[in-house]
């Protein structure tokens, strides 16, 4: 493979990524392990 | 056995004590120095004629004293006590974070030596020479080990938001530091880098700038996401905008770099690529900004009466202000204006001052009283008026420098109608005077303010005694 094909489909692999993480985290939003994972400061409280 | 018993059932908030106390003494140090080299472009004379006084040699101890004495040693503190508090576990390896902390003082006392000696690499930022090198990389190492071992050990499900831009920052400086310390020793303190010519130039800004990211924001991120709800009690504003905040830091700022070699041998599309990444940065840096702001929503009234929270906000405030103007600076056009000029010192140190001086001194006043078993620091009112110090002072910086920058820009690029220079450089120089006076009166307002913090501090510490603190017995996610 071409080395700037490889560059190209990291370069659109990584956003792709990118943009499923931010649409995990988001539909995540009112989990309870979200709730636990910002409440984890706290716990000591 | 029941000593161990003991030992392992309470945090080791020795080293966070030796570091915190540290980052106080060599942040004034640090500023100490700034302040002199401030003094030195109004007054050239008061480089005494020596070569070890000279401007050239105190301006890199300057900055390695301000980034890694001071800002190094209020993150090794914020992190190892955060990542214990928020692991519900005793730090990994004692024996050897107590070494990241003997490490690294003897790193900050070799560069306190070695860089008025006139040993130096000239990487801006890296300039110490390769054995202090090695024994950098041998200290963060042993700091990955620590602080990823406690996380390895933790008692809770998660790992805490804050985990994450730690342990980031640690991966990346490791990565950053290894790469462009690379050299070729030709003596025991002098070396050649490793790469040549351009290449060599945007190893230097690829580091450089991700000392930028990684060093000063992500790490200082860490202290935003906990020490901030912590002070406001109530947890951060949305958990999904911190994971989004964190990964398009980390996918995006890798490749802004270029902005510092705009319009040299650098190839033109490195240049455009490094614009645009720079571009992209606003988004996750006003979205990590807008998360730390908004934790106080509801809670807004508390900025009245709490002085360490002010601190946390408004270096928030100054973090979304050099976020903004970073982006607009990388963009060609108005580099062409703002390369070499006082702007860019301006732009540092809205950001180092406002940003990373501010979350600093605000997270070691939430930390500090905690440590010597007190409720509070020793004087509240010392806490007011360090921050009106603090921020008058940097205000006064950094508008200095703007004027300053954009004046001599313009000098610069002025042409009379034949086409010839309108300005000698010289006379850019002489139309700074005022503004570097300013700039003085400013960082002098910056460093008496971390004088009263001293004493607050020395106060604090000698009202209290170190204290073991329990590990509370909560296995709620476990």
């Amino acid at each position: 493979m071409e080395i700037t094909t490889l560059r190209v489909l990291a370069t659109v692999a990584s956003f792709v990524v990118f943009v499923g993480i931010a649409v995990w985290a988001w539909r995540n939003r009112n989990s309870s392990s979200f709730k636990e994972a910002e409440s984890l400061p706290f716990i000591e409280d | 056995m029941q000593l161990e018993h003991s030992q392992l059932s309470t945090y080791n908030d020795k080293v966070v004590r030796q570091f915190s106390i540290m980052a106080v003494v060599w942040g004034v140090v640090g500023m100490l120095m700034g302040v002199i080299i401030a003094a030195q472009l109004v007054w050239p004379e008061l480089n005494l004629g020596l070569p070890w006084t000279s401007f050239g040699r105190l301006r890199p101890l300057h900055t390695n004293a301000v980034i890694f004495a001071f800002g190094g040693c209020a993150l090794f503190a914020t992190s190892f006590y955060v990542v214990q508090r928020t692991c519900q576990t005793r730090l990994f390896a004692g024996k050897l974070a107590s070494f990241t902390f003997w490490g690294w003082q003897a790193v900050i006392v070799a560069a306190a030596i070695s860089l008025p000696l006139g040993y130096t690499q000239g990487k801006e930022y890296a300039e110490l020479e390769w054995p202090i090198d090695i024994l950098i990389a041998i200290v963060w190492i042993s700091y990955a080990i620590v602080f990823f071992g406690t996380i390895a050990q933790r008692k809770v499900k998660h790992i805490y938001v804050a985990n994450w831009f730690y342990g980031a920052f640690i991966l990346a400086v490791a990565l950053l530091h290894i790469v462009n310390s690379a050299a070729i020793p030709a003596g025991y303190m002098k070396s050649y880098s490793a790469y040549a010519g351009v290449q060599d130039a945007m190893v230097q800004w690829w580091y450089g700038h991700n000392a930028v990211g990684f060093f000063l924001t992500a790490g200082f991120l860490g202290m935003m996401y906990y020490f901030v709800p912590k002070q406001a009690e109530r947890p951060v504003y949305s958990y999904s905008l911190s994971i989004v905040h964190f990964w398009a830091l980390i996918f995006t700022y890798m490749w802004a770099g270029p902005h510092h070699l705009h319009y040299t041998a650098l190839p033109d599309w490195t240049q455009s690529l490094g614009m645009v990444f720079s571009l992209i940065l606003l988004a996750p840096s006003w979205g990590g900004m807008i998360n730390g702001i908004m934790t106080l929503s509801g809670a807004w009234h508390k900025l009245r009466t709490d002085p360490i929270l002010r601190f946390l906000i408004v270096s928030l405030s100054f973090y979304g202000m050099s976020t903004f103007e970073g982006p607009m600076m990388a963009i060609k056009t108005v580099n062409a204006l703002s390369h070499y000029t006082d702007w860019t010192v301006g732009h540092v140190h809205s950001g180092a001052l406002g940003w990373v001086g501010l979350i600093s001194m605000g997270s070691l006043y939430y930390m500090i009283p905690r440590l010597f078993g007190q409720k509070q620091m020793f004087s509240i009112k010392a806490i007011e008026l360090h921050f009106w110090l603090a921020t008058i002072g940097i205000v006064l910086y950094i508008s200095a420098l703007w004027i300053s920058g954009v004046m001599e820009g313009l000098m610069w690029r002025a042409m009379n109608a034949d086409g010839t220079l309108a300005y000698t450089f010289v006379e850019s120089v002489k139309a700074k005077f005022p503004y570097y006076f300013t700039r003085l009166l400013g960082g002098a307002l910056y460093l008496s303010g971390m004088l009263v913090m001293t004493w607050n501090v020395y106060k604090t510490a000698i009202n209290g005694k170190a204290t073991v603190v329990q590990i509370p017995q909560v296995v709620a996610h476990a």
